[in-house]
């Protein structure tokens, strides 16, 4: 065999060597997404009921269900919903419409891409600081909310701004040209066409925020509250915290209560997100300009 | 009647004068609210110095960050962070072992070996990995690894820095995996087309071609997961045993800057030399992860600009 052919075989080789390589790195991938589905839906469904979902907890939160964690969960997310989207959403506008090509928007966009990165828990001391004791709001709901807004802020913004982008200059010049100013043209025009890649973006972070634990640890949650938030002022009760208590600081709480609610985090968290993640993307393939 | 403004022509304005102010109006709270982000930063930077100044005066900040003891309720009190240091980056090395090598292949995979409606599949796969939140992460560690390490390693307690990098690591492959094969989809066809028209196999173009072309993506990617494990606290406060000495191998446990902000704040009095000091420790954090972001935010801007087209 002659020195070429016998290099080519050998790169060959190599290349069939390194699909099953790098094809293993995926397989791993899978495997890990795999057993983290499938542990958390057989260990935690026996333990899912009407009763667990709408019941209170009981007996030092080792029996019952854990329905005030729900429900703060929920009023926790939707408050932040409130605060971050008309911020997020303005944000983004500005970054898509008015912002001009200098060294400010540069400085904006690297900001964003920044916060993006700040740890959780150091967004957790920012609104222990400014909220909760220079406010003065106190640990409760709304100072938490602010903290999971800072920290919801920059997916909104992106989110947004991507969305505005894909919607092509002819249809604001368009609304330009017939007469409408810069604001109304985006607003009547280019936002309702950007809709549902803001409102799918903001589904994604929010979703994100809905699962950390680390913000709302120190600015407001609470380990135990025997009755629901009666307002923002007030503590609350929430799913991935109580997962944390249940799993680490009370002893001898059964598998079932612990499993079931991270079931219900989880089932959550991701049914929500994959379902906004696979809009967004039907709706990207199905509108072409 | 209704009185509307004219111009100078006489025509009525009424509308298109209220529609201008409209305009001054929301141009005006649009551009504040682009500059929220700046704020919220320069904010950050601000009160964590702000809150961190008393234990800045009374201990010192060269005491704190070479100080090898963390005794913060002990008689006497000693402040010294590079136990936590130390236990961040060992935490942080064990996920580096896992995710670089794991996720760069699989982007490679991804990008280079599979067909569409596969790629479409790991999105999918790799969404939901970044879905799942961290306490999760955290809580199925305590149920699996803890006890697998123990029983493995033959060791007395399975909390212990290997346990937490390994969560780690894997809770940073989806950042890893999709930046990296973003990079790597950027490459333009063309590139690849011509180097296998010199007679490359598909391997020899992507090592020789490919990815030195996304190299600057792929290192932005490792990056931030590189931030994402330097920050993440709630499974390294579950996993890793928080005991804060400086650790002599991965088998021991460790105590990291994240974990001990979260385990100590609640205990501390507001405003007091230990709050001050758990907030010296958040400063250093933001300064750790602030450079880390700001490296890989400068790479990606740098290579967008590249393949722009």
């Amino acid at each position: 065999m002659s020195t070429r052919t016998r290099r080519a075989n050998t790169a060959r080789t190599i290349e069939a060597f390194m699909k099953l390589v790098t094809g293993a790195c995926v397989a791993l991938v899978v495997l890990t997404a795999v057993f983290i589905l499938g542990k958390i839906v057989v260990s935690g469904l026996p333990g899912i009921s009407l009763d667990f979902i709408f019941a209170k907890p009981a007996m030092g939160m080792r029996a019952g269900g854990i329905f005030p964690i729900i429900v703060g969960t929920l009023m926790l997310v939707t408050l932040t919903a409130l605060l971050v989207l008309p911020l997020g959403i303005m944000a983004g506008i500005y970054l898509a419409e008015y912002a001009p090509k200098n060294l400010l928007t540069r400085i904006v966009r690297l900001s964003i891409a920044n916060m993006a990165g700040v740890p959780s828990i150091v967004y957790g001391l920012f609104g222990l600081a400014v909220f909760v004791l220079l406010m003065q709001i106190g640990k409760s709901m709304l100072a938490s909310a602010l903290t999971l807004t800072c920290l919801t802020l920059p997916v909104v913004i992106t989110s947004t701004e991507e969305a505005l982008r894909q919607i092509p200059s002819d249809i604001r010049q368009a609304a330009l040209a017939l007469g409408a100013t810069r604001w109304r043209a985006i607003y009547k025009v280019v936002l309702p066409a950007a809709a549902p890649g803001i409102v799918t973006g903001s589904i994604l972070g929010l979703s994100r925020a809905a699962g950390e634990t680390a913000p709302i640890l120190v600015t407001g949650a609470a380990f135990f509250l025997p009755t629901l938030p009666d307002s923002v002022f007030s503590q609350y009760m929430s799913l991935p915290y109580h997962l944390y208590v249940l799993a680490t600081q009370v002893p001898n709480v059964p598998p079932e209560v612990t499993w079931g609610t991270a079931f219900v985090l989880v089932a959550g968290v991701s049914i929500v997100s994959m379902f906004a993640a696979g809009w967004r993307s039907v709706q990207r393939r199905k509108v072409k300009w | 009647m209704k009185v509307t403004p004219t111009d100078m022509a006489g025509r009525h304005l009424g509308r298109t004068t209220r529609r201008r102010a409209a305009e001054a109006v929301v141009r005006t709270l649009v551009y504040a609210a682009g500059l929220l982000s700046i704020v919220i930063l320069l904010a950050i930077a601000v009160f964590l110095f702000v809150e961190a100044r008393r234990s800045m005066s009374e201990v010192s900040l060269g005491t704190m960050l070479t100080s090898t003891q963390w005794f913060p309720t002990g008689t006497p009190k000693i402040f010294g962070f590079l136990p936590l240091i130390a236990g961040s980056l060992m935490v942080t090395a064990v996920a580096l072992v896992v995710f670089v090598p794991i996720g760069i292949g699989a982007a490679v995979y991804i990008s280079e070996f599979s067909a569409g409606w596969f790629k479409e599949g790991m999105k999918t796969v790799i969404e939901f990995m970044a879905a799942v939140p961290s306490v999760v992460y955290g809580f199925l560690g305590v149920a699996v690894l803890i006890p697998w390490v123990k029983e493995t390693f033959h060791l007395t307690s399975g909390m212990t820095a290997l346990t937490g990098g390994l969560v780690l690591g894997i809770m940073s492959l989806p950042t890893v995996i999709s930046i990296s094969e973003d990079a790597l989809h950027a490459v333009p066809d063309a590139l690849r087309q011509g180097s296998l028209a010199l007679g490359n196999t598909r391997w020899q173009t992507i090592y020789k071609v490919v990815v030195p072309s996304a190299s600057s993506g792929i290192f932005a990617g490792v990056m931030l997961g590189l931030g994402r494990a330097i920050g993440e606290t709630m499974a390294v406060l579950m996993l890793t045993g928080n005991a804060a000495v400086i650790p002599g191998s991965v088998f021991e446990s460790v105590r990291t800057m994240t974990g001990t902000i979260a385990a100590e704040m609640g205990e501390v009095v507001f405003g007091g030399l230990h709050y001050s000091v758990l907030f010296s420790v958040g400063l250093v954090l933001f300064a750790i992860t602030f450079a880390i972001n700001l490296a890989a935010d400068l790479v990606l801007e740098r290579q967008r600009k590249r393949w722009r087209r």
